[in-house]
């Protein structure tokens, strides 16, 4: 469909963009690699010198680096697994032919409109609040203790609050993957005596593995970065029990003002990204083949 | 094994009442085609039968059974989908194994019998290929495929030859007639296409707007048409209908006579050809004849007549004769 000179032509058109697009990420990956092996200090006078691996060395042996690393897979993992699951049985909920289903179409995607730290306060004022918050209230009612889901179960509270945000993305994704099943096929699944489970196992879920690729990598690029909510919330605490890695870089860049040992955990996020994207492509990529 | 009873079965969709109420009988082991313009009601009326429909009110008798209320997979019967309604994850294997799985059938006996359906439809050697790797022709057999391993108590089609090409829809048509010679088993056929209805079917049933015109077997059908409707949709080309002083002359408000039953040379009515297909084995010409309009006429290859030619024509086999109402008199 092309001949030479327009495949010619096409390369140098887009080679402006990709240009652009390829400074654009290598030259901050540089600068932060470059920053990682240097003694970097906001709040020191000694802010030269090379310090080899020092900045990955405190890192490593920091006390709570490996709970950090562990709370960001957890984040990452429970939130795709809650979005995925839920997210599914919303759609064939709502794909159900039912009186007002245009308004509760917008209603299940409203969460995704409201920003990450109002989202937060909503659920740490409205919602967990050991006072004020609803499920306080209905403990009380029930006459049981109102739970202290910030202080008790802080990194559950956090997975929790994501989940509720992205779910409805995952909702409308995996809603528009089913609205584009054959009816046809479902009927014919029917006539082949498969019940609603059967077609749902054989069918429908088959059907929506690409979407829930989808969903699956878009998500794990933006969890693997959620900070707002842990801003917001927790703190990273009681203690370091809610800290992520993106959390701890965020300590030691703004709060601690080390510059350098910041940039040694943002090449170490990176590393990590890298090694998700890797087990997630190999995992799921195929499913994107046509 | 697959005799199929509707007692004045209604379809409503809401205040549409696409079907108003229709009895019909199908015997077993009858290959049975519904025919009808589009929007007559021939899929609904199958849809039905299939359970994947529920009547507004009316029965449907499947083997001396009220299967009114029963669904789909508890009725015995196999379709065959205008889409072929393939599931694309599958293999073919897998495809025609699905109802006998669901079914619970053991391994063994899955694997015998989707190796004989796939003797039978030359499937052997594509059965670990996906629907998305094979032509339309071979879907369409892995979806009779998929109807035939369940050993059904009567086929369903649903305008099954539709998305294919020309060629190919007469080759597949001669195979669902042998596999009806083979099986004996109840086939309902749906089609707006009147070769396939008369080349296929042993009964026909002529629907227009939800009601039965008439049901018979294709050569019936042709000679005897109950009414207007009938006469102009089974026949290709189309009859010819006049109207006026023509058909008072036979007693008639409409009469018909079919292209093939004219003859050109000489005759009392007197016209210039409009279009003329020669198709090489016959002609199809329009004839514009002063006081009764066009007139199709079928004449054989040799006829030798072009744009202007004026001729003459004569009508020479039987004149159907219908009533103001269009029924046949």
């Amino acid at each position: 469909m092309s001949t030479h000179s327009t495949r010619l032509a096409s390369r140098l058109m887009v080679a402006p963009s990709v240009l652009l697009l390829f400074v654009w990420m290598a030259v901050p990956l540089a600068m932060t690699l470059y920053f990682s092996f240097r003694l970097y200090r906001l709040l020191s006078p000694d802010r030269t010198g090379w310090v080899e691996i020092t900045n990955y060395k405190w890192f490593f042996k920091a006390p709570d680096f490996w709970l950090a690393l562990f709370n960001t897979l957890a984040l990452v993992g429970g939130v795709l697994v809650i979005t995925v699951v839920l997210g599914t049985l919303i759609a064939l909920l709502i794909d159900q032919p039912v009186k007002g289903q245009g308004v509760l179409r917008i209603l299940v995607i409203a969460p995704f409109f409201v920003m990450p730290p109002v989202a937060a306060s909503i659920w740490e004022n409205l919602f967990m609040h050991p006072q004020n918050g609803l499920f306080a209230a209905a403990a009380n009612a029930l006459g049981a203790q109102p739970i202290l889901f910030l202080e008790k179960y802080p990194m559950s509270s956090v997975i929790g609050i994501t989940a509720w945000e992205w779910l409805p993305f995952a909702t409308l994704i995996l809603l528009t993957a089913l609205q584009s099943l054959s009816s046809e096929q479902l009927e014919a699944a029917e006539m082949d005596g498969a019940g609603a489970f059967s077609r749902f196992r054989h069918i429908i879920l088959p059907h929506l593995t690409r979407a829930i690729t989808v969903v699956v990598l878009i998500e794990t690029i933006f969890l693997l970065g959620i900070f707002g909510e842990i801003y917001t919330t927790t703190q990273g605490g009681p203690g370091s029990a809610s800290t992520t890695l993106p959390y701890m870089i965020f300590k030691q860049a703004i709060v601690a003002k080390d510059i350098g040992r910041a940039a040694a955990g943002g090449i170490i996020a990176v590393i990590l990204a890298n090694i998700v994207a890797y087990f997630l492509m190999r995992g799921l990529g195929r499913n994107l083949d046509a | 094994m697959g005799k199929i009873q509707l007692r004045a079965v209604r379809k409503s969709f809401g205040d549409v009442h696409v079907i108003p109420g229709i009895d019909l009988d199908i015997e077993d082991g009858e290959f049975v085609v519904f025919v009808g313009p589009s929007g007559c009601g021939k899929s609904t009326l199958l849809r039905l039968i299939a359970g994947l429909e529920d009547t507004t009110s009316g029965t449907i008798d499947i083997d001396g059974k009220d299967a009114t209320n029963l669904p789909p997979a508890k009725r015995g019967l196999a379709m065959v989908f205008q889409s072929y309604a393939l599931y694309p994850h599958m293999t073919v294997r897998k495809n025609i194994a699905f109802p006998l799985k669901m079914a619970g059938m053991d391994q063994a006996e899955q694997d015998r019998r989707v190796e004989r359906a796939a003797k039978v439809l030359n499937l052997a050697s594509y059965l670990d290929r996906r629907p998305g790797q094979l032509s339309g022709g071979q879907r369409q057999r892995v979806a009779i495929g998929r109807a035939i391993v369940r050993e059904p108590a009567a086929f369903l089609f649903d305008e099954p030859l539709s998305n294919l090409d020309a060629a190919l829809r007469v080759g597949m048509r001669q195979e669902i007639s042998e596999l009806h010679q083979s099986l004996k088993t109840t086939m309902i056929y749906v089609t707006h296409d009147q070769v396939e209805a008369m080349t296929m079917a042993d009964k026909i049933v002529v629907l227009h707007a939800g009601r039965i015109e008439q049901v018979g077997s294709p050569l019936e059908l042709y000679r005897n048409p109950r009414n207007i409707f009938v006469a102009g949709f089974i026949g290709s080309p189309k009859m010819n209908f006049i109207e006026g002083p023509e058909a008072e002359k036979h007693g008639a408000y409409t009469i018909g006579i079919r292209p093939e039953h004219i003859t050109v040379g000489d005759g009392p009515w007197e016209g210039t050809v409009g279009l003329s297909e020669h198709l090489g084995s016959d002609s199809f010409i329009k004839v514009n004849v002063e006081g009764l309009g066009v007139i199709n006429v079928r004449g054989t290859g040799e006829l030798d007549v072009h744009h202007g030619d004026r001729i003459r024509l004569a009508p020479a086999g039987k004149i159907h004769r219908f009533d103001k109402e269009g029924l046949a008199l």
